[in-house]
């Protein structure tokens, strides 16, 4: 008989399944996976370190590339943690805008999820219908910040501006007809929110859509259903959040238990898992897709009633007024000592949290008292969910590893920041 | 959590626990570690660690505008910080804990000096702390007892030195290109200079 010896199998990082920068090293016994070891750290670019050499406002665009899917999410618990620190009270408006934009951001992550997660899978199509409404989504993100991704929209005191009145049109173009301009300027029409309120309207048709394609999907099922099992014990364990905690029947989201912002005044629902497989998490995340809707539903009305300021008027922290600074002495040194200096914020530490799509996206935040923070850490709900790789695709097959990575929702921009 | 904060008084002492932001922080002795974890998770339900992270204290408190900030002109702020304050406990180990059941957050601290950088793991209570351990080791140097696999985690393969502690500079120490010659990358002493564009003030 020829001996038989386990076969290990480096997958990565230049994999398409691995989702960017993963490494796993597989030990296989023929194709069960009897153990894997993920090397991360290939997209480590220091985020912590470059954050305490630089005053509090330069960090914000760090945070929209911590996890480059889910940008808004990000800058909120950091703002979140100065806010905190600085006991600085923002407008109700710029409360609602947030709630809003991280809505937004959450379609927007799973839909970049859905898709690959389908892709991965074998499903072709859904990737493509998903990336059809990420698009209308990202261009929210352009219209209002002028950036498609990293949008640095989130300013210590409220959001850097009000949301437009008026929504960019495509414009006539020789690869186009008149007619087909017509049809895609069509929600263009109006203000951001009259666009956001179509997007809002149509949505639960495309997902609808999307269930469509994979729940009942005989393939779909056969490669999620019992597949990556976590017990409600062992995610706690194992310090899963989010879609990962809930998918494993624990009732825990931040936007319920601890409330920021203005989630208390949402109307929405959590909702949970019961086997705690793939497909458990697979159905958590399309509800959240639904209940997302409703949020920007319920956003959209009390925006459209309640025009005011965005911006906190305490300028020790947010910029002066272009206008004023003109004419007024105090402006212009207001101005002049932000921009070079920064704000101080009082000597101790905070840890600010938020439901990130992905699970608990926290920041810790120590403060000497300077200008920089003194050490800041950021958690990073993928970190502990990719730690868990080895529990969870042991005695699985090879091609189910790729399901794991799929639905653990893994960004490397977060997991090596 | 005011009864949170009671209930701690009565187990750990007062002195131990303080109060701000509307957050607790139980500082414990490093040696204790393993008998507080153990206790914070049956008695009191944090059943999940959020994080773990390494901290140094060095230059704790200081500013690029004390010493010759005036002599020096624009070139104060480009020297590596020379901490003239000796800390006697320079090193932190921060835990953060969750208690789905009853909603509620703790943080604890451990400090640890220079010379005994060892703290007893925490991988039996809390499973998710393997890799927050592997990364603090990383980045701060802190050993882990009875950690079962305490390699780096986020630094390159063959990384030397701890990144995150205060005394490693922002630009690193060494640089890599690929060498013609040899074929393959190598590894110099980095040549750019560190440049901070907004020196780092204490406001009171």
């Amino acid at each position: 008989m020829s001996e038989m010896r386990n076969y290990t199998l480096n997958f990565g990082p230049q994999h398409p399944a691995a989702h960017g920068v993963l490494r796993l090293i597989l030990e296989l016994d023929g194709e069960v996976v009897e153990r894997a070891d993920p090397h991360i750290g290939l997209l480590h670019r220091g985020t912590e370190k470059l954050a305490e050499s630089k005053p509090y406002s330069q960090s914000i665009g760090y945070m929209d590339r911590l996890d480059y899917v889910s940008m808004m999410c990000n800058e909120h618990a950091y703002v979140m943690a100065i806010e905190k620190m600085l006991g600085l009270k923002v407008p109700e408006r710029a409360e609602y805008i947030r709630v809003m934009f991280d809505e937004i951001t959450r379609i927007m992550n799973h839909l970049m999820w859905l898709g690959t997660h389908a892709l991965d899978v074998g499903a072709m199509s859904v990737f493509l219908y998903a990336f059809r409404e990420r698009e209308t989504l990202i261009d929210c993100y352009e219209a209002v910040s002028g950036s498609r991704m990293h949008a640095t929209y989130y300013r210590p005191g409220g959001v850097y501006r009000d949301l437009p009145e008026k929504m960019p049109q495509y414009l006539e173009s020789k690869l186009r007809s008149a007619k087909k301009l017509e049809e895609i300027n069509e929600n263009r029409q109006g203000s951001l929110l009259d666009f956001i309120e179509d997007f809002a309207n149509k949505f639960p048709k495309n997902i609808k859509q999307y269930s469509d394609l994979l729940t009942d999907n005989r393939i779909w099922k056969q490669r999620l259903v019992n597949i990556g099992i976590v017990s409600a014990d062992r995610a706690k364990q194992l310090g899963f959040t989010g879609p990962m905690l809930r998918g494993s029947g624990v009732e825990w989201d931040i936007r319920k238990n601890e409330p920021y912002s203005v989630y208390e005044k949402m109307e929405f629902d959590i909702p949970i898992g019961v086997t705690g497989d793939c497909y458990d998490r697979y159905l958590v995340r399309m509800e959240e897709l639904r209940q997302s809707t409703r949020i920007i539903s319920q956003c959209v009305k009390w925006l459209k009633a309640n025009p005011g300021p965005v911006m906190s008027d305490d300028h020790k922290v947010a910029p002066p007024k272009r206008g004023n600074m003109k004419d007024d002495m105090e402006s212009m040194i207001h101005h002049f000592k932000l921009f070079t200096e920064g704000y101080c914020l009082p000597e101790g530490e905070v840890y600010s949290a938020v439901e990130h799509p992905k699970g608990e996206f926290g920041i810790y935040l120590v403060s000497d008292g300077a200008n920089k923070p003194y050490r800041i850490k950021i958690r990073a709900p993928g970190f502990s969910h990719l730690a868990s790789m080895d529990e969870m695709s042991k005695g699985h097959m090879l091609s189910d590893v790729v399901t794991i990575i799929g639905t653990q929702d893994i960004v490397f921009g977060e997991v090596d920041r | 959590m005011k009864q949170l904060k009671k209930q701690l008084v009565k187990a750990f002492g007062k002195n131990s626990i303080s109060e701000s932001f509307e957050e607790l922080t139980l500082v414990i002795n490093s040696e204790d570690v393993i008998d507080v974890c153990k206790q914070l998770r049956d008695d009191f339900n944090f059943s999940i660690l959020i994080d773990l992270c390494g901290i140094d204290y060095l230059t704790y408190g200081e500013s690029d505008w004390n010493g010759n900030a005036s002599s020096s002109g624009f070139s104060r702020a480009r020297q590596a910080q020379q901490s003239s304050v000796h800390k006697e406990q320079r090193f932190g180990v921060i835990y953060h804990l969750l208690s789905v059941e009853d909603n509620q957050r703790l943080r604890v601290k451990a400090l640890l000096s220079l010379d005994n950088l060892m703290i007893q793991s925490v991988t039996n209570i809390w499973n998710s702390a393997d890799w927050f351990e592997r990364e603090a080791f990383d980045l701060f140097g802190i050993l882990f007892e009875n950690h079962t696999d305490l390699r780096r985690i986020l630094t390159d393969y063959g990384f030397v030195g701890h990144p995150l502690r205060k005394d490693f500079p922002m630009i690193g120490e060494v640089e890599m290109r690929y060498d013609e010659e040899l074929g393959r990358v190598v590894y110099e002493p980095v040549s750019i200079e560190p440049n901070v564009n907004v020196p780092r003030v204490i406001r009171k």
